[in-house]
């Protein structure tokens, strides 16, 4: 057995997701609250078909995002070593704010500064750029439900692949939501691509950062992901991406975006996979095979043998346990309904996604039949092949058989638990017309349908490879000296630091003195036997310039902390 | 006038040898998150597609040129069978183009500066230093470059090349600088002033050019533990 990794990855179920942006929103208010990344959302929800966020990012032939197979070799589509140095001065294929959106705010001041008038005074937008008045054109989800109709749907690349035809009965007929956030790739292109070396995937997780003293500003990383999911600061002049809320999965504790998603529609859990095989599986020939060559790189956990040559790689024997329960391994692997967003990319996504069934249900509802009958709703996914072929085109390369195996298997689901529900023996040929046992489907309906907060998170906490010791918790890798997480006593800046990645990592020296699991998150990351080296610390970066924060300067004599 | 010279020519370079050494150590154990490009490409990507690149490869034709030209001595090329002709019209050519390519792209680019609102907003202080000793420098020394090649009076690696040597031999050559031509001297004075703001404005990021990136592996691994290791001895 070769060298066994771990992986923190996410699976979402698209049928839950009812479009709220609660997850962008709680995110955003998270990491991206700052000046410079006003237009950043490392969580955005998009509606499909559509554009998403920036505009027509899937368009790889124009942002040469991710990777490309020549003469059997895997290179950055945006080209090799030499080529992106020589293109060190301008990055031709840069997105500009334009293509994302020029962020902006409103005047509110002008509605209680106004003169006393016959108009009533309005709040008129400005831009948070330059602050002068915009006119709002273009917004994060600006085609949120299909709104701008026909003439924005044209621009969605992946739409643009299917036929005219196609095209037009398809929106009359079908929309759902898609969330996203990085991808958290096995082979990620943006690590690839940057000339400085600032980006990593940490080898413990697999969660990938970029290192905020390393990077340099180049911005290659945001040419070379083909989801657009790393951006620049342009005050900073530094490159920032989702961080997987690396601080809280280290603690055990799900991401921002999952915690507050109000459809339960995330699960978050292990995935042990072969690290020697992920290169060759990225460069199989035919694109739509990189979606089954992926899941040849996942190990099985409840094997021995994985298990044994993990601890042998450093993966602690907890994560492997983690490993067994992982929501993500039974929806991936297990039940095969999880499906990789654009596997044509080349970069191992770990962000995976349960195809929506509800709109087939719908279109089935709409024309009167019952929509939870297994043999209609078998019908009807064969017969809505437009939804197929799209979904296909987002999750598979194109090959729509993984797509209707994975439908099916949730139309099986939906008529099972509905004649359990009413008191019917449940018919065992549905079952078995997918391939699944009827205790399979009701695991997975359990899985999908309960989502029992427990089940759905399954996060170990975080280890130091190589220290050697499994239940070393490490601590918050945001606290540290100068880190963005030396709020402790200031109380100020939470979550506004820096972030992504800038973790100066206290972690093998002070965490030894707390257990491991929940405590690390939620106790003082400092020592507790009256160290206070780190007391009286302040992050200036989330300082408002108003007032004196607790530990700007030393207490004065006889002044309590 | 003879102590001025001594000044300028004989203990300014030092200060600000010094001052370049000691600033850049400073910035990159003090200030490794400001060591950033700055780019503005987000703002703006037309201009700066075309003047970008053409500012950045003519100034590297331009600092090739000064390492020829300040560090090889005469006797050298000569022993080489260079003759004193070609090595002129060499310089004039390709030092021409490389210096008018430059200055043409820091024209485009700071009227780029100038006239989009975003990117001026998004200037530095520090800027509205550097930008002017920048163009000085580069009109200076390219005036040099052609007046001198073309009226042949006077040939600088006899006098400001033997100056530059001699610094290091920490025995400055002060005559040989106080007696070049007017133009050479401000592009010298200037130069070293650019030198003096390089540690503390946006021309640190010279420093940051990728190398490593020819010979790394695509895919970079690191640990948790990397970073407790790293904080521990900073």
């Amino acid at each position: 057995m070769s060298r066994v990794m771990a992986q923190i990855a996410m699976v979402m179920n698209l049928d839950k997701c009812i479009g709220c942006h609660t997850c962008s929103v709680t995110c955003k208010q998270t990491w991206t609250n700052r000046g410079g990344v006003e237009y950043v959302w490392f969580n955005n929800v998009e509606t499909r078909p559509g554009q998403g966020y920036p505009r027509g990012y899937e368009d790889q032939d124009r942002w040469k995002g991710g990777w490309r197979l020549r003469n059997g070799r895997l290179t950055p589509r945006s080209g090799g070593r030499v080529r992106r140095l020589g293109r060190l001065f301008a990055n031709p294929e840069l997105p500009l704010l334009d293509d994302y959106y020029q962020p902006w705010t409103y005047d509110y001041e002008n509605l209680v500064n106004a003169p006393l008038g016959d108009d009533v005074p309005t709040a008129a937008p400005r831009s948070l750029v330059d602050g002068a008045p915009a006119s709002i054109t273009w917004g994060p989800n600006w085609d949120d439900d299909l709104g701008g109709g026909p003439a924005h749907l044209a621009g969605d690349p992946v739409l643009r692949r299917v036929s005219d035809e196609v095209r037009l009965e398809y929106e009359r007929s079908f929309m759902f939501y898609l969330p996203r956030i990085c991808e958290h790739c096995l082979n990620p292109s943006c690590v690839a691509v940057c000339p400085s070396g600032a980006m990593y995937k940490r080898l413990e997780d697999g969660i990938v950062l970029v290192d905020q003293d390393r990077c340099r500003g180049w911005r290659m990383c945001v040419t070379g992901c083909p989801y657009k999911k790393v951006y620049f600061n342009h005050h900073s002049g530094k490159a920032e991406k989702c961080t997987m809320c690396y601080p809280r999965i280290e603690a055990g504790e799900p991401t921002v975006c999952s915690e507050t998603c109000v459809g339960r529609l995330r699960y978050l859990g292990v995935m042990l996979y072969d690290a020697d095989r992920v290169g060759e599986a990225a460069a199989v020939a035919r694109e739509e095979d990189l979606y089954p060559a992926q899941l040849g790189c996942f190990l099985s956990p409840d094997d021995p043998e994985v298990a044994a040559a993990a601890e042998a790689s450093g993966v602690p024997h907890d994560w492997v346990l983690a490993a067994r329960r992982s929501p993500v391994y039974s929806l991936i692997v297990r039940h095969r309904v999880a499906l990789p967003l654009h596997p044509e990319y080349r970069t191992m996504p770990m962000v995976w996604y349960v195809p929506p069934l509800s709109p087939v249900v719908d279109a089935l509802a709409g024309t009167g039949h019952d929509g939870e009958d297994a043999g209609n709703l078998f019908g009807a996914i064969d017969a809505l092949r437009i939804p197929l072929s799209y979904l296909a085109g987002l999750f598979t390369a194109g090959d729509t058989a993984p797509v209707e195996t994975a439908l099916r298997r949730l139309a099986a689901m939906r008529s099972h638990m509905r004649a359990i529900n009413l008191g019917e023996e449940p018919d065992p040929a549905v079952a078995e017309a997918v391939g699944m046992r009827p205790a399979e489907i009701e695991e997975m309906y359990r899985l999908l349908a309960l989502a029992k907060y427990d089940e759905r998170y399954v996060i170990p906490t975080a280890y130091a490879a190589g220290a050697g010791r499994a239940d070393a918790t490490g601590g918050c890798s945001l606290d540290g000296p100068g880190g963005p997480g030396m709020t402790e006593g200031a109380g100020i800046g939470v979550g506004a630091g820096p972030g992504t990645g800038v973790g100066t990592d206290m972690g093998v020296d002070m965490g030894t003195g707390m257990g491991a699991g929940m405590d690390a998150f939620h106790a003082s990351p400092l020592p507790h036997d009256g160290d206070d080296r780190l007391r009286g610390r302040v992050n200036l970066f989330g300082w408002d310039g108003k007032g004196l924060p607790d530990g700007l300067f030393p207490p004065r004599r006889g002044e309590a902390r | 006038m003879r102590h001025l010279q001594i000044a300028l020519w004989g203990v300014l370079p030092y200060l600000v040898l010094v001052l370049f050494v000691a600033g850049s150590l400073w910035r990159h154990h003090y200030d490794r998150f400001g060591m950033t490009t700055r780019s503005s490409q987000l703002h703006e990507s037309r201009l700066l597609r075309v003047a970008g690149p053409l500012f950045h490869y003519g100034l590297l034709f331009v600092i090739a040129g000064h390492v020829v030209g300040l560090l090889v001595p005469e006797q050298l090329t000569e022993d080489m069978h260079i003759t004193e002709s070609l090595y002129r019209a060499n310089a004039l050519v390709v030092g021409g183009l490389a210096g008018i390519a430059a200055v043409a792209g820091l024209t485009v680019l700071l009227w780029r500066r100038l006239r989009t609102r975003a990117v001026r907003l998004a200037s530095l202080r520090s800027d509205r230093l550097v930008y002017p000793v920048l163009a000085t420098v580069l009109l200076a020394g390219l005036a040099a470059t052609l007046l001198g090649s073309t009226t042949g009076t006077y040939d600088y690696r006899l006098g400001v090349s033997v100056w530059f040597r001699s610094l290091f031999e920490l025995e400055p050559d002060v005559p040989a600088m106080a007696n070049a031509p007017f133009l050479f001297q401000v592009h010298t004075l200037f130069g070293m002033a650019l030198f003096a703001l390089w540690p503390f404005s946006r021309l640190v990021h010279a420093f940051a050019v990728p190398l490593g990136y020819l010979v790394r592996p695509y895919v970079v691994y690191r640990s948790r533990s990397t970073f407790a290791g790293r904080n521990g001895t900073r």
